[in-house]
């Protein structure tokens, strides 16, 4: 059992995110973008960041990356692959995931702690976790405000592919807890087949109680197990 | 021999775009209170060499890296 760790050129969270991994005791390796090959890892994450500067649009240079083809390659086989904030911007921009992000409501770059409510717990990512949980996880971006129009967001709910909404500390989804203007409050959403994660808030800077939350650490975890019963 | 075009990137109709809904904000409390609505988009320009399909190779760059089609639509001009 192996992760791989995408770095970009901007990336900015891939050594977080190996701490966090390799604290919850999934071994993790690098993969540079301009590489074809990803060593045999079983889960392959898109750390946060800004590649290539965000220019032009966030994550579209990234997704013309060499190793993208690949990963596109792994994700219809059915490997495991998590998109954190810039990776799912990278996922989104690839076609992977559907939509797209605009710019936070507010114009601002928002970095603070929110409340994220799981809404689907059949996926590997969350399925040691309970459907309803409020996680806290934060969240540092500019372009977070999912887009998708009207008649696919339809499709989206009803495959069940929101897996995480903005919600307050009670689990209620309101329109204060949307801290970007999100449709449907949507911080993370699945593929069809549930096997690609694309979430904005960072679960590895919710990783050790020192952080203020271990939250995100259950993701990950879930993500071990489930290639562990595999 | 070498041809220039000029790309533009919109925002599509529908798809709310924050940054020229708060400049119109402003120009209405600087007092132009007759503009109705305001978009912000980019534009890039764009030099080739050849004759070979320049513009559908421009049309096809447009579509796959210029524009987002969920969220932009794209005009190209060239220029003379």
């Amino acid at each position: 059992m192996k992760a791989g760790i995408v770095v970009f050129p901007g990336s900015n969270c891939d050594w977080d995110t190996y701490h966090a991994l390799m604290g919850c005791g999934i071994e993790s390796i690098f993969l540079w973008h301009k590489e074809r090959d990803l060593k045999g890892c079983d889960l392959i994450v898109l750390p946060g960041g800004f590649s290539y500067g965000d220019y032009l649009r966030s994550g579209v240079l990234a997704s013309f990356s060499p190793i993208m083809d690949s990963i596109k390659e792994f994700a219809e086989k059915g490997g495991l692959i998590l998109g954190i904030c810039n990776g799912f911007q990278i996922l989104l921009e690839s076609g992977i995931l559907p939509g797209a992000m605009l710019r936070n409501k507010g114009l601002r770059f928002i970095c603070k702690f929110v409340n994220i409510r799981v809404e689907n717990n059949s996926t590997p990512f969350t399925k040691d976790i309970r459907k309803g949980d409020v996680l806290k996880i934060p969240i540092a971006h500019m372009d977070g405000n999912y887009y998708l129009p009207y008649s696919e967001l339809e499709k989206l709910k009803r495959n069940n592919q929101i897996v995480f909404r903005y919600c307050d500390g009670k689990g209620e989804i309101t329109d204060e807890a949307n801290p970007n203007g999100s449709m449907e409050n949507i911080a993370g959403i699945v593929n069809e087949r549930g096997n690609v994660l694309g979430m904005m808030p960072h679960p590895e800077r919710a990783s050790f109680s020192i952080l203020g939350s271990e939250d995100g650490r259950k993701i990950f975890q879930s993500c071990l197990n489930y290639l562990r019963e595999r | 021999m070498k041809k220039k075009f000029r790309v533009l990137v919109m925002f599509k109709d529908g798809v709310l775009e924050p940054q020229g809904l708060t400049v119109m904000q402003v120009l209405h409390t600087m007092g132009y209170k007759e503009i109705e609505e305001v978009r912000q988009g980019k534009f890039f320009d764009i030099v080739v060499e050849g004759n070979d399909r320049v513009e559908e190779k421009i049309s096809e760059i447009a579509k796959k890296v210029l524009a987002n089609p969920i969220i932009e639509r794209f005009e190209i001009i060239e220029i003379k």
